[in-house]
């Protein structure tokens, strides 16, 4: 097995095929959305696949720190250009193809007009343990 | 002797636990000791009750908790000491045991703590949950939540049992738990409430007694206030058949007596305005003018901000968009869910353009998904008005 992040962009992305702001869908076309993500995980949770997943705030601040005594540096919100996480998940799966191929069916969510958003993901995976047996 | 009125009450045992730590405390124990000696009974009546259940079950729980901890201490250098205080110390009355139970609920809310850790602890020790219950509810891993629990004992290992306690900090963290509302497999507002009514039936308190409406009240709406698929409806849309009527009569005889003793505080007022939501048996015979009014009293009473917020929402119901909007113009700009309330109120004045922008925007400050799908969704039922 091994886990793989999922990430949603709010901005950094390539632009999606169907990119119209859910403030713009009406009321039905959000409530298709949301039960389709919620059906998505609870798929996941059924198969033994799914690990976690939080939507994140979309403002955000870097900061560093800036030397002995003083308040750590912060820098934002963040300007316009920057990329933006809007959520993740977390999957453990057995493969790489199966990791693409759920990706891609979380890609087809429904958006304006009932279509499927065609929304770019970022899959990452992660580094895992060293194996136990070596040779 | 078996069969289901024998087997073993893990209601009755929650309730008892507070009281037995209390105790073991009273008599000199170390808050963490005491605690683990009770765990080791619990598990014992866990063991033995089912086939034999005690004529005294309290009494029992005391007698083996204080045994586990003599058991565990028989050792130690300092066990003479022990014993010796343990003999002068007489048998608790009930007066002893109310006192106690109190005392442990100022302990596990005292002020020394952090509200994160008063919470964990005061579940842990006077609620009488596991620590991996408490992790789950505060989706936090459970080394996590024992780490945070054990370092509370520590804060309050120095505090003396018989220092005089604050209800305030105590309905405070109650408040906290209560607003927490559920995850996983604890129901923490049935749990603050449990708690509250404990706290009230040993305090002399109006302002408990009001904290203790307030959430039976809002309680009474939880069946009514989300959707199957856990999105949110908002008041005025909730279907009131399904609202919990004896939950609401129950707040409502406990709030009159309280005010009745005219001594008016936060929660008092705050449960005063939810019994007029209670009250309307639709939402448009909502008494807009009195909330005002008790708005007002609130305000007075706290100066919060979020008060005035919620004020100005009242004021648009009462007086018109109008006025709502200009009680809105005092409001600091930064406060979480003004601009939703002022894209609210943009719309009830009749300002569908304004009102659909400002609702996208509240939905990308707000601070929790069910609201921002609540506010997604109103932007996108204007914004589909509007292209008609």
């Amino acid at each position: 097995m091994a886990k793989y992040l999922l990430l949603k962009h709010y901005r950094g992305a390539p632009a999606a095929v169907n990119d119209v702001p859910m403030d713009q869908w009406t009321p039905q076309e959000v409530q298709d959305h949301i039960q389709f993500m919620t059906d998505f995980a609870t798929k996941l949770e059924g198969t033994g696949e799914f690990v976690d997943g939080q939507a994140l705030a979309p403002e955000g601040t870097f900061v560093r720190y800036d030397g002995e005594g003083r308040p750590p540096v912060t820098d934002g919100p963040f300007a316009e250009t920057k990329d933006l996480i809007a959520g993740w998940m977390i999957i453990d799966v057995d493969s790489y193809e199966r990791a693409v191929e759920l990706a891609g069916e979380l890609s087809a969510a429904p958006g304006a007009g009932g279509k499927p958003i065609h929304e770019w993901l970022e899959l990452r995976p992660f580094l895992g343990h060293a194996p136990t047996v070596t040779e | 002797m078996t069969g289901p009125d024998r087997a073993l009450d893990e209601p009755l045992l929650k309730e008892l636990t507070p009281a037995i730590t209390a105790v073991l405390v009273r008599r000199g124990v170390d808050f963490a000791t005491a605690e683990d000696a009770v765990q080791e009974a619990l598990l014992q009546a866990a063991l033995s009750w089912p086939d034999q259940r005690p004529a005294d079950p309290k009494g029992w729980l005391v007698t083996v908790a204080w045994r586990k901890f003599l058991d565990a201490h028989r050792s130690e250098a300092s066990r003479r000491d022990r014993e010796e205080r343990v003999e002068a110390e007489p048998p608790p009355g009930p007066a002893e045991v109310v006192d106690d139970t109190l005392r442990l609920f100022f302990l596990c809310a005292h002020p020394s703590l952090t509200p994160a850790s008063a919470v964990a602890l005061t579940l842990r020790a006077v609620g009488g949950l596991t620590t991996r219950q408490i992790a789950r509810a505060y989706l936090v891993p459970e080394t996590t939540m024992a780490q945070r629990i054990s370092r509370a004992k520590r804060t309050v290992a120095g505090v003396r049992f018989d220092e005089p306690g604050d209800p305030a900090t105590v309905r405070r963290v109650l408040y906290l738990v209560f607003n927490e509302g559920y995850t996983g497999d604890v129901d923490l507002a049935a749990e603050a409430i449990r708690l509250t009514r404990q706290l009230a039936s040993m305090t002399d308190d109006e302002e408990t007694a009001g904290l203790l409406a307030l959430m039976l009240l809002h309680h009474a709406r939880r069946p009514a206030r989300t959707r199957p698929d856990g999105s949110l409806v908002p008041l005025v849309e909730q279907d009131r058949s399904r609202w919990d009527t004896a939950l609401i009569a129950e707040g409502v005889v406990i709030l009159q007596a309280a005010l009745a003793r005219d001594r008016l505080g936060e929660f008092q007022a705050q449960a005063a305005i939810a019994a007029l939501h209670a009250d309307a048996p639709r939402a448009e015979e909502t008494d807009w003018p009195q909330i005002v009014e008790w708005y007002d009293e609130l305000l007075r009473l706290t100066g919060s901000p979020v008060v005035a917020l919620n004020r100005a929402v009242a004021v648009g119901e009462a007086d018109g968009a109008a006025a709502g909007l200009a009680a809105l113009a005092g409001v600091d700009p930064d406060l979480p869910r003004r601009t939703a309330a002022s894209a609210y109120l943009h719309e009830k004045a009749g300002d569908l353009p304004t009102a659909a922008r400002l609702y996208a925007d509240a939905a990308r400050s707000a601070t929790n998904l069910a609201e921002r799908l609540h506010l997604t969704r109103q932007a996108a039922r204007i914004g589909q008005a509007l292209r008609g």
